[in-house]
C-alpha cells in the first residue's frame, strides 16, 4: 500500500468516525500509558470510540502526524477534528468540557450510541 | 544528574516564552527521555488547549524529532 492510501484510509476514520482514538495497541491490550489515560478518560465520558493500533506499521504514525500536525501519540479527533492528546483529553474529562463537547458535536443520546470498536488503516 | 537532562529543554521553553510567569521540566522517570513540562504564559491567553500544546509542541521540535523526547507531558496555562 502506498503512503497515499494509507494516508487516505486514516483520512476516512478521521473523518468518518464519531470518536477516533489513535493509540498504541488495542483496548483489549493497550501498550502505553499515555493511550490508556486517554482510553480511560474517553469511557469515562461515554465516548463511543473507534480505537485504531498505531503500532502495526511505523507508517501510520507518520501519515498521521502529517495529517494532524500533532507529534505524539495517542491523538483523540471528534468528527474530523482534533481534540488533543491524553494530557488534553484527561484535563478536559475532569472538568466535564469533554461532555460538553461531545453532547455539541455527537448530540445528547451520544452516551447511547454503539459500543467500543476497533478498525485497522492497513487492511480496509 | 536530572539538570544535566532536562535544562535544555528548560532553556528552549524560556526562549519560546520569555514572558512565562511558570515555567517547569520534570525527568518524570529519571531516565532523561520521559519528560513533563508546565508553562504558564499569557501567550496562551485566549487559545484552545490544542493551540497551546501546539506552542510547546514547536518550542521543543528538536528534540521530539530527533527522539530525546520519548514521552512528553504538557500542562499549560493561560495568564490574562
Amino acid at each position: 500500500m502506498s503512503a497515499s492510501e494509507l494516508s487516505e484510509h486514516i483520512k476516512q476514520v478521521i473523518e468518518g468516525e464519531d470518536v477516533a482514538l489513535f493509540m498504541k495497541g488495542t483496548p483489549q491490550m493497550v501498550m502505553c500509558g499515555n493511550s490508556m489515560r486517554a482510553l480511560e478518560a474517553l469511557r469515562r465520558a461515554g465516548a463511543p470510540v473507534t480505537t485504531v493500533d498505531i503500532l502495526p506499521d511505523p507508517a501510520i504514525r507518520q501519515e498521521l502526524s502529517a495529517l494532524s500536525g500533532w507529534p505524539t501519540i495517542p491523538q483523540v479527533f471528534i468528527r474530523g477534528e482534533l481534540l488533543g492528546g491524553a494530557d488534553i483529553v484527561e484535563e478536559l474529562e475532569q472538568t466535564g468540557e469533554l461532555e460538553r463537547r461531545l453532547e455539541e458535536k455527537l448530540g445528547a443520546g451520544y452516551r447511547n450510541g454503539r459500543d467500543e470498536k476497533t478498525v485497522s488503516v492497513i487492511s480496509f | 544528574m536530572a539538570r544535566v537532562a532536562t535544562e535544555p529543554l528548560r532553556a528552549m521553553l524560556a526562549e519560546a516564552f520569555p514572558d512565562a510567569s511558570e515555567l517547569d521540566v520534570e525527568d518524570r522517570t529519571g531516565t532523561g527521555d520521559h519528560f513533563q513540562v508546565i508553562v504558564t504564559s499569557a501567550r496562551f491567553a485566549g487559545l484552545s488547549l490544542v493551540e497551546q500544546h501546539r506552542l510547546v509542541y514547536d518550542a521543543l521540535a528538536a528534540p521530539l524529532a530527533d527522539g530525546t523526547i520519548h514521552e512528553l507531558r504538557i500542562k499549560t496555562k493561560g495568564t490574562a
